[in-house]
């Protein structure tokens, strides 16, 4: 651990929402947990009516850098990060070029370790290109100072049964995951929105949940006939969540995720035509919407993932069908999964911890992150205002993108400081200073 | 009523307001000097993301008529084929002063982008938007039907409605921004409508719709139907499955010899068949059917001119007050009577 990053006294937060204690942040680590601490030379936070929660960790995340960064760079979409309470995201590989060699991956992970707001782990490509005919060097990926345990095509599906199969099984060999894009892509041939009431009177050309449920169906047996872990990127049908949770009741180890915007949001928002709405998978109904959050707080949806997705202006300010898929989502995921979840009564904060965190880490196999609150563990954590209230202006985001579906909506809860392995890089809900270690990091190092 | 975007959310008053506006302007049509100053001085500009010449010409004609100036931009072999984006030709058009955007666009929605957006303060009419709407195709075919049945009870078409009426829908539902408008237009208007197509071009969530929906177009004539209206379909439908062929196509969906005699043999002697153009002449309809005395084809055509008109004038002329029964339209006093010539 480093050191440099100072003492922090917090006092009076509430852990996991639990009864108020004093913390004490030393060297990176939480050194101690107790009531009435006193440290000469120590930072001393008040954190009264604060909760105190494991720093989150999203599965889903598309940073565009290399390749894209007029939409985001590793920096702005790091420091967006922090402000929503990440301590550590995974960079999904649909960047230009695409992230399916070792050379990419670790060019993205010391981008991230150079800017020192969060954990940057790159997820590394199944296929060559995104092209879903050969397996990208999977190993190397896994062996590169990034080390890769999650593989996705994210954005497009692996489809073909035989490549999908020898990924989960080749992945294997160091405990890798493959996240899947659970997208039959001849039943979604042109589609733009989902196929229901709404699609037939809007004449939008329909993306049927049978599409993902009846890769997901597939993907598990695979996974169950050759003993793989398979992980579900954003799954967003009722139906989805039955397989799911049937393939969990028959032992195979499947993990899944939701997005925040999923959680919240129906194709009813489609009728406006704005393109802000449109996102892959798409906008479902309101059975499906409560079919994720009962299936996220059952357990049969592991994580939830933000699948952020920053696009320039002129990819939303036009038609829908010319406009790109995607929503921004990683300063508004802990406020939207609060308001959905916990203000509902089915979460607590220590459910919230579990799914935005500790499950998280372990499906990344990240071994410092999604670590309990406790003394001793390394100093990953966030300070949250449950009670606080706040409009959402897409043009006050520290991400490039202007894309929120959520834009003039009040919703809960605010991060007011993130501590990441011990030093705050949000302070007072506002961003301070990146990790000390990063200056000592050039971003040519790779 | 700012824009014209589709007949969803297209009240009762304002859709009779809109046909009786457009008799009126049927009566102009019919004098030797068939222009109205109405919108004299205004700008219309006709924007076409898609060929349509049968439209633009009909909305050419009813701008014309009410003497507003025409601009009719194609977006093929422009700007737009260069790039530019819809958000940047709406800014030039309102630049240059358009009062009202006719536009017909591959993509859905696209009508309700210009109206919702700050890109142009211009009167947005849709003249058809991928496959979504087509509102001003609806109120001609129902002004047509209206006119019908009007003449079968023996009044007058103004201020009646369609109620009563059975109406028959034949075709590709699915792809259809006609079958869409048409649907929510003639439910306004009180008629009894069924849908007929084969279940592959019929959208997941007809059901939800409010008319019946048959896949057999012979017992739908069997069980009466007032209006038969035949919607084209693209032979190219065939190669991603939606049927076997269009031979089969044609025997089971397509308004064939037989079934116009079949009219004649079930008595319908007053059942009119419609057809919103281009026909394809042996797939959906016959030969015998589209130039049968039954055939409306061509008035509907004539009475599109007349409810685009109604449809400028009413948007253009800042006369938004709801209908009064006996009060003169403003135009009216801006030329000679056109009440004479009804």
């Amino acid at each position: 651990m480093a050191a440099n990053t100072g003492t922090y006294l917090i006092q009076g937060a509430a852990i996991l929402g639990g009864e108020p204690a004093d913390l004490l942040v030393r060297d990176g680590i939480i050194a101690e947990i107790g009531s009435g601490l006193s440290v000469d030379g120590a930072t001393v936070i008040d954190a009264a009516g604060l909760v105190a929660l494991p720093g989150m960790v999203d599965v889903h995340t598309h940073l565009r850098e290399p390749g894209r960064e007029d939409a985001e760079t590793v920096e702005t979409g790091t420091r967006a990060a922090a402000l929503g309470g990440y301590t550590a995201v995974h960079a999904m590989a649909n960047s230009t070029p695409v992230a399916d060699t070792a050379g990419v991956v670790e060019q993205v992970y010391t981008l991230g370790r150079a800017a020192g707001w969060v954990d940057v782990r790159p997820v590394g490509a199944v296929t060559v290109g995104l092209a879903g005919e050969q397996l990208a060097e999977l190993g190397a990926m896994a062996d590169s100072r990034a080390r890769v345990r999650m593989f996705s095509d994210d954005g497009i599906c692996v489809h073909d049964p035989v490549l999908m199969r020898r990924a989960l099984e080749y992945v294997k060999a160091f405990d890798g995951v493959v996240a899947q894009h659970a997208q039959e892509p001849r039943l979604t041939a042109g589609a733009q929105m989902n196929e229901g009431d709404v699609s037939a009177v809007l004449g939008l050309t329909g993306w049927p949940a049978v599409a993902e449920e009846s890769i997901i169906a597939r993907d598990v047996l695979l996974a169950q006939h050759v003993g793989s872990r398979l992980h579900v990127c954003h799954v967003s049908t009722a139906g989805s969540v039955e397989i799911i949770r049937w393939a969990k009741e028959r032992g195979i180890d499947v993990t899944a995720e939701v997005t925040p915007h999923h959680l919240l949001l129906t194709d009813d928002l489609v009728r406006s035509y704005d393109p802000v709405f449109k996102v892959n998978p798409p906008l479902r109904t309101d059975a499906d919407v409560q079919a994720l959050r009962a299936g996220l707080a059952d357990g049969t949806i592991d994580v939830v993932g933000t699948d952020h997705a920053p696009h320039p202006s002129e990819h939303k300010e036009c038609e829908w069908a010319q406009a790109a898929m995607g929503m921004t989502g990683l300063e508004t995921a802990l406020s939207v999964v609060q308001h959905a979840m916990i203000d509902t009564g089915l979460m607590t904060w220590a459910d919230f911890a579990r799914v935005t965190s500790t499950a998280a880490a372990k499906i990344g196999r990240l071994s410092d992150q999604g670590r309990p609150i406790e003394a001793g563990e390394p100093a990953n954590f966030i300070l949250v205002d449950p009670a606080a209230r706040w409009t959402v202006d897409p043009f006050r985001m520290a991400t490039m993108g202007r894309n929120s579906p959520f834009a003039g909506r009040e919703l809960p809860g605010k991060v007011v400081a993130t501590f990441f392995k011990g030093h705050p890089t949000v302070l007072d809900g506002a961003l301070n200073t990146p990790h000390p270690e990063a200056a000592a990091t050039p971003a040519g190092a790779a | 009523m700012k824009h014209l975007l589709s007949t969803e959310d297209l009240s009762l008053s304002n859709a009779i307001r809109i046909l009786d506006t457009a008799e009126e302007m049927s009566a102009v049509g019919e004098r030797e000097v068939k222009k109205l100053p109405a919108l004299r001085g205004r700008t219309v500009v006709n924007l076409f993301f898609e060929d349509s010449t049968r439209t633009r010409i009909s909305f050419e004609a009813a701008a014309k008529r009410l003497s507003a100036d025409v601009i009719n931009f194609a977006a093929k072999g422009s700007s737009v084929s260069k790039g530019e984006s819809l958000k940047d030709t709406a800014q030039t058009l309102s630049a240059m002063g358009a009062d009202a955007v006719v536009i017909r666009h591959w993509a859905s929605g696209a009508p309700h982008r210009l109206a919702a957006t700050d890109w142009i303060d211009a009167a947005v009419i849709n003249a058809g938007d991928g496959t979504h709407e087509h509102p001003t195709q609806a109120l001609l075919d129902a002004f047509t039907m209206r006119r019908h049945w009007a003449r079968l009870s023996g009044t007058g078409s103004e201020g009646t409605d369609l109620k009563g009426m059975r109406v028959a829908i034949a075709g590709d539902v699915l792809h259809s921004r006609v079958a869409r408008s048409n649907v929510w237009l003639l439910r306004t208007l009180g008629a009894e409508v069924t849908l007929v197509a084969p279940p592959t071009l019929l959208p997941v969530g007809v059901e939800k719709w409010p008319c019946s929906v048959s896949y057999d177009l012979d017992q739908t004539l069997a069980n009466g139907v007032d209006a038969i209206m035949m919607l084209r379909v693209q032979g190219e439908r065939m190669n991603a499955s939606f049927f076997p062929s269009t031979r089969e196509y044609s025997r089971r969906w397509g308004f064939d010899d037989n079934r116009l005699r079949a009219l004649d043999d079930l008595g319908m002697t007053d059942t009119i068949i419609m057809h919103p153009g281009p026909m394809n002449r042996g797939l959906e309809i016959s030969a015998a059917a589209a130039d049968s005395p039954r055939s409306t084809v061509l008035a509907q055509v004539r009475n599109g001119v007349s409810v685009r008109m109604a449809a400028l004038y009413l948007l253009l002329s800042g006369d938004t007050r709801e209908p009064a029964a006996h009060r003169a339209p403003a135009y009216a006093a801006a030329a000679p009577s056109t009440k004479e010539s009804i």
